[in-house]
């Protein structure tokens, strides 16, 4: 067996506090490629350089990229059909 | 401190002229990974370079093994600022691959087993510029490190360079890769610096 050479999508929530206000890590996500739903914080992340690669724990496909440059984040939602965030009332 | 680092530092002139802006040096061989490393068996392992006019070359293991094989040296720049030097290598120039290829495409797709991609113009693969390798340092390529085998276009960031490369795809359209539609620039010269979109 590999040891594991990624993190859980909880390593998402302090690079994702730079740019959201909420703490989207429990934000519940559908994926593009296999239609698995489930909170970002169950994403399998690989980095953090060159970037944040997040990945499907089903079929390992990347739901999302961050990447930091010194003056912008580019965040990439490219495997995600859709976020649903809680927010508090 | 400072007299013994300077005398380890042998000629730093030197250095300093090998040493694209940003970029610091580096002695063993950093992994970066965006995702899990691909295991390609030799027996089904396949290059394959195809063209928008509908050619497909195809190299086996053993038929990509039988091409002639170059030893490059190159130095290496990573976009996340390490530089390495005279790293030792082993494969087939993509002059060799490119030789009965007929196509007017002005472009290259690089796609990996797991998934990655990254483009590039065609002449940056082209005139002894960049190699498929499948040995560094003597030994068969780890997977870590790309292998069975990967691209090597040293004169660009490392991660032009594909590891576990499958094909390329010849294009008439730029076609940016993974990293390219994810924040980093599209061409990538250390020497300019060209790290992220817009630099
Ligand atoms: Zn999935």
């Amino acid at each position: 067996m590999d040891q594991l050479d990624y993190q859980d999508g909880n390593a998402l929530a302090g690079p994702l506090s730079e740019i959201f206000t909420l703490d989207v890590t429990t934000a519940h996500g559908t994926c593009a490629g296999c239609g698995r739903r489930g909170v970002l914080a169950e994403l399998r992340v690989y980095g953090p350089e060159p970037g944040l690669v997040a990945r499907c724990p089903g079929c390992e496909e990347v739901v999302l990229t961050l990447v930091r440059g010194p003056k912008d984040a580019w965040l990439d939602l490219r495997g995600s059909v859709s976020l649903r965030i809680p927010i508090a009332e | 401190m400072g007299i013994i680092s300077r005398a380890f530092q042998g000629r730093p002139r030197d250095h300093d002229e090998k040493l694209p802006p940003g970029q610091y040096l580096v002695h063993d061989f950093p992994v970066l990974s965006a995702g899990p490393t691909p295991r390609v068996p030799l027996d089904r392992w396949e290059f394959a370079i195809d063209t928008p006019e509908g050619e497909v070359h195809r190299w086996s293991w053993e038929e990509f093994q039988a091409l002639p094989q170059e030893t490059p040296t190159v130095d290496l720049h990573c976009v996340t600022k390490w530089s390495k030097f005279g790293t030792e290598w082993k494969g087939v120039s993509l002059d060799v691959l490119m030789e009965d290829v007929e196509s007017a495409a002005e472009y290259a797709l690089a796609y990996s087993y797991g998934g990655y991609t990254t483009n590039l113009p065609l002449e940056d693969l082209l005139d002894g510029k960049a190699w498929i390798v499948h040995e560094f340092d003597g030994e068969e390529l780890a997977p870590a490190h790309g292998g069975p085998a990967r691209l090597l276009v040293p004169h660009l960031y490392l991660w032009k360079s594909a590891k576990w490369v499958k094909g390329i795809r010849l294009l008439n359209d730029d076609w940016p890769g993974f990293w390219e539609t994810a924040g980093y620039h599209n061409y990538g010269d250390p020497w300019r610096e060209q790290r992220y979109q817009g630099d």
